[in-house]
C-alpha cells in the first residue's frame, strides 16, 4: 500500500510538472509535444528500477515502445476528429481511449506475449 | 518561429484543474505499478504510454479558448476544438519521440546508472519530438497558404 501511495504522489507531481510546462509554452503546436511527454514512464521507471532492479525496468521500457505506437494512433485519431469533424473534446478524447487499448492489446498479442 | 515560456498563461488555469491533473497522473502511475506487479513488466510497461492527462488537457484547452473568444465577442465553439486538435497533433510527435525514450531506456539501462539512462532518454525524446515538430512546421514541400481573391 505504501508503495502505491509513493507512486501516486511521485507520478502526480511529475505529470503535473510536464502539464505546467505544456501550459506555459508557446506556440501551442509545440506545447502539444508535452501532452505526450513520458511523465508516467519517468516516475514508474525511477521507482521500479529502485525496487525491482534495472533489468525489470528495462523490460517495462521495451513494452512502452508498443504503448507509444498505440498513443500515436490515438493522437492521430484525436487530431482528425477534433480538427476535421469538430467533435467535442471531452467525449472524443475519452472514447478514443478505447482505440489506444485496442492497438496496445493487438501489439501485445502479436509481438509481446 | 521562436519558442517562448509564458508564465502568465498559468494564471488561466484554476486550482481544481491542476488538482485534477495531479490526481489523474497519480492514479495512472499507481495503477501501472500495480499492473506490473500483478501481471508482469511486459503488460505493465504498455501503460507507461497511456494518455493519462490528454483528455483533461484537451477539455481545458477547448474551455479556455472558448472563454477567450467569448470575451472578445466571438461566439464560436469551433476555435476551442481546433486548439485541442493542434494539441493532439503535437502529441503525435511527442509519442513518436516517446518511442525513442523507451528504446533508449530498454537498451541503456541494464548497462548504466538509472540517472544516466533517464537523462539520455529524456534528451532523445525532446530532440526527436522537437525535430519532427520543426520539420512539420517548416518543411519545404509545405503548400502555400491560400490567399483571398483580390477585390477591385
Amino acid at each position: 500500500m505504501g508503495q502505491l501511495i509513493i507512486r501516486f504522489l511521485v507520478g502526480g507531481a511529475i505529470v503535473s510538472a510536464f502539464a505546467l510546462l505544456g501550459d506555459a509554452l508557446h506556440p501551442k503546436g509545440f506545447a502539444g509535444l508535452f501532452a505526450a511527454a513520458p511523465s508516467v514512464a519517468l516516475a514508474t521507471i525511477s521507482l521500479t528500477a529502485a525496487s525491482e532492479g534495472r533489468g525489470y525496468a528495462a523490460l517495462e521500457a521495451r513494452s512502452m515502445i508498443a504503448g507509444e505506437v498505440a498513443l500515436v494512433a490515438y493522437a492521430v485519431a484525436c487530431t482528425y476528429y477534433l480538427g476535421v469533424r469538430h467533435t467535442k473534446s471531452a467525449p472524443t478524447a475519452v472514447l478514443l481511449l478505447g482505440l489506444w487499448g485496442a492497438v496496445a492489446a493487438a501489439i501485445y498479442a502479436v509481438a509481446l506475449s | 518561429m521562436v519558442i517562448t515560456l509564458n508564465l502568465g498563461a498559468l494564471r488561466r488555469t484554476r486550482w481544481h484543474e491542476y488538482l485534477t491533473r495531479f490526481v489523474l497522473g497519480g492514479i495512472v502511475t499507481a495503477v501501472t505499478g500495480w499492473l506490473a506487479s500483478r501481471y508482469g513488466p511486459v503488460l505493465g510497461g504498455l501503460f507507461l504510454a497511456f494518455p493519462a492527462i490528454f483528455p483533461a488537457s484537451a477539455t481545458l484547452l477547448e474551455k479556455h479558448e472558448r472563454a477567450k473568444k467569448r470575451k472578445a465577442g466571438i461566439a464560436s465553439t469551433i476555435r476551442g476544438r481546433l486548439a485541442a486538435a493542434l494539441d493532439a497533433r503535437g502529441a503525435v510527435m511527442g509519442a513518436l519521440g516517446g518511442m525513442a525514450f523507451g528504446a533508449v531506456v530498454w537498451r541503456i539501462l541494464p548497462q548504466s546508472s538509472l540517472s544516466a539512462a533517464l537523462v539520455l532518454a529524456l534528451v532523445s525524446w525532446l530532440a526527436i519530438s522537437s525535430l519532427l515538430w520543426y520539420v512539420r512546421k517548416h518543411h519545404p514541400w509545405k503548400r502555400p497558404a491560400r490567399s483571398k481573391p483580390a477585390t477591385r
